[in-house]
């Protein structure tokens, strides 16, 4: 099984209706330390997360993702040198590295995709992305079918997928479209504007209603999905995050200055300084809050449950079943045309 | 003394005078993906409102859009100058997913600005030749890209013999100074290994001041211009107005140069190199397209097929013109005939007053 029972979010406290019997006579059970037990195992046994980037280069990918982060966990090729060229065709590099805080230990691995969208003719260019996402899923498959199961499945299955939108401040280009509609069935994508300190609050307005019109209008359905939502609560919220918030206008920087005594992580410009956590500057802080303080853990989910259990189906349905199981035989990959 | 004062010095005021009664045409292609600036920058350059009623395509339409070519004219005035500006456009440019031949347009529509030209230089009637050749394109790079893309590099090698480039980094108020610094180097670079050939400020006068020439390497130096765009006047409380993109944490002014080169590129385009942005074209573009044209053209085994056919009568010893459609054609015979026609008039007109005058005299002399 996966290192974390994936049940379903804990719902609020319900009150229980008043029993016959006076419990404050039996006193303090302690039912409500199961939270306190889960969050020591979460903290001793640590957890994965893999994040995917996807965007043309020079949209500040690696620098966003260090940001978020707080720890260089990917690697700028902001200094190409002559040799280095753009790749010819869309490459797949997983990084992992392992980050403490408040003593929880993230697995973090984030997966770059450079040459994306750079060539001169840039059909199908996700498909290397979705046959990677798609290769994750049947490891994990692979691994759960087995008669003796590890007790914690590696899971190297994309939670969540950065794309980046270039902020032309027109509107999505076909090549955004057309990743968008191919991958947003098999990954959670949340959408993400680039460079966003190139537009001005009405630009930036104006932008992100027209992309979330064109993401609508075209059928795409991105993170978090409202066919997705558990409960009227989750609704709320995410039906907020959805129609206002996204995609996140972000800026990102690993440089720091000094604005009014604090050191804040930002870009200097002879015309002003860009404070990356400064609400009023770009929604970068709303991007790290809504992706690792709230719904960390429901992207994770919904990989699992939604996600997978499609691709898992359809593998049932496909061939007429799993491939045989075996303890530790090298199944050929061909058994899925 | 002014015996030694022959006059032509006034000459230069002369041409002066003719320009500025004849005003100046000027052709600017702007080029580069959507999304860069351009129409913006267009209108801050020129003060106009040229892109007024603009419909941008989202992506569905542009999934579906070609390239094409647009063209735009105004008339500016300044100062009794009459400059008649046409712009030419490529909307659709770098849009689709796959991009490859999209700049074929693009080099077809420069070629045939050149192919009217010679046709109307062969010709007769040379008093009114319209100049549509492009004399300049701007060409936008991508400021969020690391250098030239793979699509940068393809246009320009496709365009770089037959127009002035001039690079330029739209958006620029997406970097930071030292960024700027980078990206401009890396494009110098790139554009030296691909051997692009832009357009070469010439060199200064031995002869002019200091300032001038300092003011010249500096622009120079600046290329690709690193441009900001703005059609906005910024009211900040207590400064003047300038026109600017407010953001929250400051202001860019577009007049700035050390906020970018906007500055720098008005002036280079529109206050010293425009003359000579035409001569260029004319001397070294044209004459390059004409000489290549007219060699393919002499050469037997070389002509082109559409015009084998058609040449094959022409004797060798005449200069080839290129070949007009059979309408066009038509038409110029007839015109020609009308010319030669008042021309022969006017001939025998003068032939019969000298005779006159002749008879005159001679009687005037036996008296």
């Amino acid at each position: 099984m996966s290192e974390l029972v994936p049940e379903p979010r804990p719902k609020p406290v319900v009150p229980m209706k008043p029993v016959s019997i006076n419990s404050s006579l039996l006193g303090y059970i302690g039912i409500d330390t199961i939270i306190e037990q889960m969050r020591k195992k979460t903290m001793k046994t640590g957890f994965d997360f893999n994040i995917m980037v996807v965007g043309q280069s020079g949209l500040g990918k690696s620098t966003l993702v260090n940001t978020l982060f707080k720890s260089q966990v990917s690697r700028k090729a902001s200094s190409w040198s002559r040799e280095e060229k753009i790749p010819k065709t869309v490459e797949i590099k997983a990084i992992g590295h392992v980050i403490e805080e408040g003593g929880v230990k993230m697995k973090l691995t984030v997966i770059d995709t450079p040459g994306f969208g750079d060539q001169i003719n840039n059909e199908n260019c996700w498909e290397p992305i979705e046959k990677y996402i798609n290769e994750q899923y049947e490891k994990f498959l692979k691994e759960e079918v087995n008669i003796s199961r590890k007790k914690r499945i590696p899971d190297t299955r994309v939670h969540c997928c950065l794309y980046f939108i270039s902020p032309t401040g027109h509107s999505l280009r076909p090549l955004d479209l057309e990743f968008m509609r191919h991958l947003s069935k098999v990954v959670n994508i949340i959408p993400v504007i680039a460079k966003a300190d190139t537009m001005t609050l009405e630009e930036k307005a104006e932008f992100k209603q027209r992309v979330r019109k064109e993401l609508e209008v075209n059928g795409i359905e991105f993170y978090p999905q409202k066919e997705f939502d558990e409960d009227l609560e989750d609704k709320t919220e995410n039906d907020k995050i959805r129609q206002e918030s996204m995609p996140f206008a972000v800026v990102g920087s690993d440089k720091e200055y000094q604005v009014n005594g604090k050191r804040v992580l930002g870009r200097k410009t002879p015309w002003g300084i860009i404070e990356v956590e400064n609400l009023n500057h770009c929604e970068f802080a709303l991007l790290r809050d809504f992706v690792i303080r709230t719904h960390l853990q429901d992207l994770k989910e919904v990989t699992h449950n939604i996600h997978y259990e499609t691709y898992r189906a359809k593998r049932l349905n496909d061939n007429g079943g799993l491939p045989p199981v075996s303890v530790d035989t090298e199944e050929s990959h061909d058994s899925n045309p | 003394m002014d015996k030694e004062y022959v006059g032509f010095a006034a000459l230069p005021n002369q041409l002066h005078r003719k320009s500025v009664k004849k005003g100046f045409d000027f052709t600017l292609m702007v080029a580069g993906e959507s999304g860069l600036g351009k129409s913006t920058l267009i209108n801050s350059l020129f003060l106009t409102n040229l892109y007024e009623d603009r419909q941008v395509p989202d992506a569905g339409a542009r999934t579906t859009q070609t390239l094409t070519i647009e063209r735009r004219g105004v008339e500016i005035e300044e100062g009794g100058i009459k400059v008649k500006l046409t712009l030419v456009d490529t909307p659709g440019f770098g849009d689709s997913v796959d991009c490859s031949n999209c700049w074929l347009p693009v080099v077809r529509f420069i070629e045939e600005q050149f192919e009217q030209y010679l046709r109307d230089e062969s010709g007769l009637n040379r008093k009114n030749i319209q100049d549509s050749r492009v004399h300049c394109c701007l060409y936008f790079i991508s400021p969020f890209g690391r250098g030239l893309r793979p699509l940068d590099v393809a246009f320009l090698r496709a365009v770089h013999e037959k127009v002035n480039i001039i690079p330029v980094i739209g958006k620029a108020d997406a970097l930071m100074p030292r960024e700027t610094q980078v990206l401009k180097q890396k494009i110098r670079d790139q554009l030296k290994e691909e051997e692009i050939n832009i357009y070469q400020f010439p060199e200064c006068d031995s002869d002019e001041d200091e300032e001038f020439k300092k003011q010249n390497e500096e622009m120079k130096g600046s290329i690709p211009f690193a441009v900001v765009g703005s059609c906005e006047v910024v009211r900040d409380g207590g400064t003047r107005p300038v026109r600017g993109r407010r953001y929250s944490w400051g202001t860019v002014e577009v007049e700035n140069p050390h906020h970018c080169d906007f500055l720098n590129l008005r002036r280079m385009l529109v206050q010293t190199h425009l003359q000579d942005l035409k001569e260029v074209t004319h001397d070294l573009l044209y004459e390059g397209y004409r000489a290549r044209c007219l060699q393919s053209l002499a050469r037997p085994g070389a002509r082109d097929r559409t015009s084998r056919s058609k040449l094959s009568r022409q004797s060798a010893t005449e200069i080839p013109l290129p070949m007009l459609p059979l309408a066009d054609t038509e038409k110029l015979i007839r015109e020609k005939d009308e010319e030669l026609r008042r021309m022969q008039e006017m001939l025998e007109k003068m032939q019969a007053q000298m005779q006159q005058s002749q008879a005159q005299s001679e009687q005037s002399d036996s008296l």
